[in-house]
Formats: C-alpha cells, sequence, structure tokens
C-alpha cells in the first residue's frame, strides 16, 4: 500500500532536527532508518502529518570512546554497530542477531531502542547494561538511564517532542563475559524471547551478574532474583541452571502464534541457564 | 514538491517527488524499471532489493526522496550488453527460480554477500539470504547458484588481475 501524504523536513544537525520536531507540532514523527516505521506508514498504522527524516543528521552516526563509556550515535546502523570495534561485545554480538542483512544497512541503534518493540533485541541488552540514553529537546538535554526508558509497549520514556541523540553504554572490565541467547523459530524472525547476560568472573566464582530478558512483557525486564542467586557462586553449569530457576518470577509474558506464556516462561528458564553459562565460558 | 536527483543503473535522473513516494514505485512508475517487484507491505519478503551506494536495501522501505543523491543499482543494471551478469547466469544454469518472483532480489542480495564475502559457504548463504523469500524452490539450487556464481566470479577475478 501507499503511505498516506505527509510533508517531509531533512535537517542536516541536531539543532536542526530538534527545531524541525518542536516546530512540527502534535502529529509529526522521526524517521530513522525507517524499518519499523515504513511498514506502519504503508499499512495506515501509522498517520503522521510530517517526517523529520535523520538520515542526513551525520553527527548522529558517530559511535566514540568516552572513557568509562562508548557513546553510540541514535543514528548509528545496525550494519556499522556490528563492525565497530569501539561498540562493547554484547551489543555488537547482540545486533548481529537482529534481523537481515537489508534491514540492518537501514535500522539503526537509536531506532531499535526508541521504537520500544517488547521483542526487539537491544533493549534488553541495554538494560543488562546499564546504559544511559542521551535525548534532546527545546528544553535541553536530558540522561535517562535504561530502566526508565522502556516504560509500555512500544512505549518509550521521550517526549513527542524528544530526540534520542545517542546511548552512553559503560565499558565492562576484562574480568566480564557476555552472551545473547536468542530463540527464533525461522530466518529473520523477532525472538519469541532472548536473555542477554553479563557475568563477573573471579577464580571460577561469579562477581556479578546482570541478565536482561526480551519478549517477557510488554518492555525488557531485568532478571533480579536470578542475578542475587548467582552471584557469588560458583560459575558452574549447574550453579546457572539452579539460579536461573527464577528467570520468570515477576514476568508478564505475552501469549501469541509464537507461544503461550506458560511456554515462554520455561524458555526464559532454559535460555538463561546457557546464557550465563556462555557467558562465563565454563 | 522535493527535487530529487538520483543515479539508476548508471543513469542520472531528475524528478519531483511526493514525499510519500517508495523507491520502488519510483523505479517502477516512473522509471519503467519494473525488474524491481513488490511482494509485501511489511519489508519481510525483500523481493524489492536494490543496491544503495552499494549496499542492499529493501526498496520499498526507503522513501525516493531519502534516495536523492545516491547511486541505485536494480536488476535491470546488471548485465552488459545483453550478456547477463555471472550471477544470473548461475541462477538460469541451476535453477534457481521457479516462478521467478523473488529472484531479482535473490540476486541483488547474493551480491551484496558476494561484496562482503567472496567465497561463502552454504550456511553463510542461507545466513546472508535470509531476508529473502522463496515461495516456490525450497532454496536448495539457489544456495548452489550463489556457490556457482561465487567460484565463476572469484576465477573472473583473478583473470582480471593475473
Ligand atoms: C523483516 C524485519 C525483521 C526484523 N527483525 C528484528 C529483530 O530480530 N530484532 C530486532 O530488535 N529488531 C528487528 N527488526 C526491527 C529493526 O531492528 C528496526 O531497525 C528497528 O526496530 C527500528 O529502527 P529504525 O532505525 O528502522 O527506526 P524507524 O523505523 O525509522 O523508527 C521507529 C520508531 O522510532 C522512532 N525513532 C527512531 N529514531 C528515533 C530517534 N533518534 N529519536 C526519537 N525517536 C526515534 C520513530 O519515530 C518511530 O516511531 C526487524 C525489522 C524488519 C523489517
Ligand atoms: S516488497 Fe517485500 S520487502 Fe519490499
Ligand atoms: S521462484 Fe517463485 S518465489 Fe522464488
Amino acid at each position: 500500500m501507499i503511505p498516506a501524504e505527509f510533508s517531509y523536513v531533512r535537517p542536516s544537525t541536531v539543532d536542526e532536527a530538534v527545531a524541525a520536531l518542536s516546530g512540527a507540532g502534535e502529529d509529526a514523527k522521526v524517521l530513522a532508518g525507517g524499518q519499523s516505521l515504513m511498514p506502519l506508514l504503508r499499512l495506515r498504522l501509522a498517520l503522521p502529518e510530517v517526517l523529520v527524516d535523520l538520515d542526513r543528521v551525520d553527527e548522529m552516526r558517530e559511535i566514540r570512546d568516552e572513557g568509562d563509556n562508548v557513546f553510540i550515535g541514535a543514528m548509528a546502523t545496525h550494519y556499522n554497530v556490528i563492525r565497530d570495534p569501539l561498540v562493547p561485545a554484547l551489543v555488537a554480538k547482540t545486533t548481529a542477531t537482529v534481523a537481515d542483512p537489508a534491514v540492518r544497512h537501514r535500522g539503526t541503534f537509536g531506532g531499535s531502542l526508541a521504537h520500544a518493540d517488547p521483542a526487539g533485541d537491544l533493549p534488553a541488552v541495554m538494560l543488562a547494561l546499564d546504559a544511559t540514553m542521551v535525548a534532546r529537546s527545546p528544553r535541553g538535554s536530558r540522561d535517562i538511564p535504561a530502566a526508565d526508558f522502556f516504560v509500555d509497549y512500544l512505549t518509550s520514556a521521550l517526549e513527542p517532542d524528544e530526540l534520542l541523540v545517542g546511548v552512553r553504554v559503560p565499558k565492562l572490565g576484562d574480568d566480564w563475559g557476555f552472551h545473547y541467547e536468542k530463540f527464533h523459530r525461522t530466518a529473520q524472525s523477532w525472538a519469541v524471547v532472548g536473555v542477554a547476560a553479563a557475568v563477573q568472573r573471579s577464580n571460577g566464582t561469579v562477581g556479578a551478574a546482570r541478565i536482561g530478558l526480551t519478549n517477557m512483557g510488554p518492555y525488557p525486564i531485568r532478571a533480579s532474583a536470578v542475578e542475587s542467586a548467582a552471584s557469588g557462586g560458583p560459575a558452574s553449569a549447574d550453579a546457572f541452571r539452579s539460579a536461573a530457576e527464577a528467570a520468570a518470577e515477576a514476568t508478564d509474558p505475552p501469549s501469541d502464534l509464537n507461544g503461550s506464556a506458560d511456554y515462554r516462561r520455561h524458555l526464559a528458564r532454559v535460555l538463561t541457564a546457557r546464557a550465563l553459562t556462555a557467558a562465563a565460558t565454563v | 514538491m522535493p527535487r530529487i536527483k538520483v543515479e539508476v543503473d548508471g543513469v542520472t535522473y531528475e524528478d519531483d517527488v511526493e514525499p510519500r513516494l517508495l523507491l520502488v514505485h519510483y523505479l517502477r512508475d516512473r522509471l519503467g524499471k519494473v525488474g524491481t517487484p513488490i511482494g509485501c507491505d511489511t519489508t519481510n519478503c525483500g523481493a524489492c532489493t536494490v543496491l544503495m551506494d552499494g549496499l542492499s536495501v529493501k526498496s520499498c522501505s526507503v522513501l525516493a526522496v531519502q534516495a536523492d543523491g545516491r547511486a541505485i543499482t536494480t536488476i535491470e543494471g546488471l548485465g552488459i550488453d545483453g550478456q547477463l551478469h555471472p550471477m544470473q547466469q548461475a541462477f538460469h544454469e541451476e535453477h534457481a527460480l521457479q516462478c521467478g518472483y523473488c529472484t531479482p532480489g535473490m540476486i541483488m542480495a547474493s551480491l551484496d554477500l558476494l561484496r562482503e564475502n567472496a567465497d561463502p559457504s552454504e550456511d553463510e548463504i542461507r545466513e546472508g539470504l535470509e531476508g529473502n523469500l522463496c515461495r516456490c524452490t525450497g532454496y536448495q539450487n539457489i544456495v548452489r547458484a550463489v556457490r556457482r556464481a561465487a567460484d565463476d566470479m572469484r576465477g573472473a577475478a583473478k583473470e582480471v588481475t593475473s
């Protein structure tokens, strides 16, 4: 189908983009890679009056080292994120599981966070890594911790006139290992359930563990019960399996064509054990 | 209406386009390049795949205005002087199509794959083509065709450099 009419603005700097978005009123939308928005426009599920296209805002594509953090510009494409050596391993590895090559050439890091799809893979990773979203509006710049950013189904904490400029992802030391375990039914598919795990090891024990769950509720969820059960314990597959028994606690998974809520709870336990084991490379 | 300047298959065009015009509709309806088909509304099928500045994109999910200043290659730009491109030839010889609807997209995605990996394994081909759906062939012959084209294209590259 053909999208409904809209007017189109193509800023080339962040300042211009912020001005364009706030000047365009209630029914304006940001266009990033378009890999989620274009289908919505074509199906006429989204009917914006103005599209603010970030495609030429080159400063938003930058990925840079900021000491304790890596700053990933919102317009960095999945393709660039996978290939940039500055990008933390868990982010790069997870991004490589997103969609297919053509979608990864256009789809952006920021777009897949701002879209806040519960089946999206990167939100759970941002949660597990305690990343900070950096937003800009006419009122200035604002930091939003990942834990506060994903508010509800397809809803982020961004105000309608706020732009996600980029994300500060903390660097974790060499004693951390990472893994993203994604269960999906066919190629190119979204996760039925996904588990992002970061594990800090010291002499065969777990110093700390961080786990983010994909598609176990309307937004990504931190598996806190598993994190405390695993921390301080042995870094062994058995210990991870028993810690992972708590993975479905405080979750609210959907039932749909890909699986029932019960099946997803089962998957969360199994995949969490696998993700922890792989992250700790035991 | 925004004015765009875009190179398609080696020819530069300048046109006024409505912002909502999809790149694939621009190619088909304005330029008459109907070699690029449309198979879905959801960015899933990959039938509409073209190269934009050398990288594969689904042209149903790019606006024509976004192609302003870019170079597009479609299936119609591959053959030279009536000769099929080695990838087209390999699809033909390996019977990698039945109805042919997915073929233009498959071929463009396959070229993108070889750009990054000149000698892909069967698994790498299947992964590289995961954004392209075929309802007919069961993919076996498509994978075979890409393997064959990879061999032919590396052979040809060696001849040129030696
Ligand atoms: C076939 C297919 C398979 C896919 N599979 C997966 C998958 O397995 N895992 C996965 O995680 N994703 C998947 N995706 C989604 C893909 O990752 C998209 O790239 C992503 O969801 C949206 O990013 P985008 O840059 O295309 O954003 P767009 O589609 O341009 O925008 C999406 C939404 O975010 C808003 N937005 C975008 N950028 C900003 C910004 N900087 N500031 C404020 N608001 C913004 C837009 O206004 C819009 O509402 C798939 C998509 C397709 C088409
Ligand atoms: S027509 Fe199906 S992906 Fe473009
Ligand atoms: S040959 Fe018919 S869809 Fe592929």
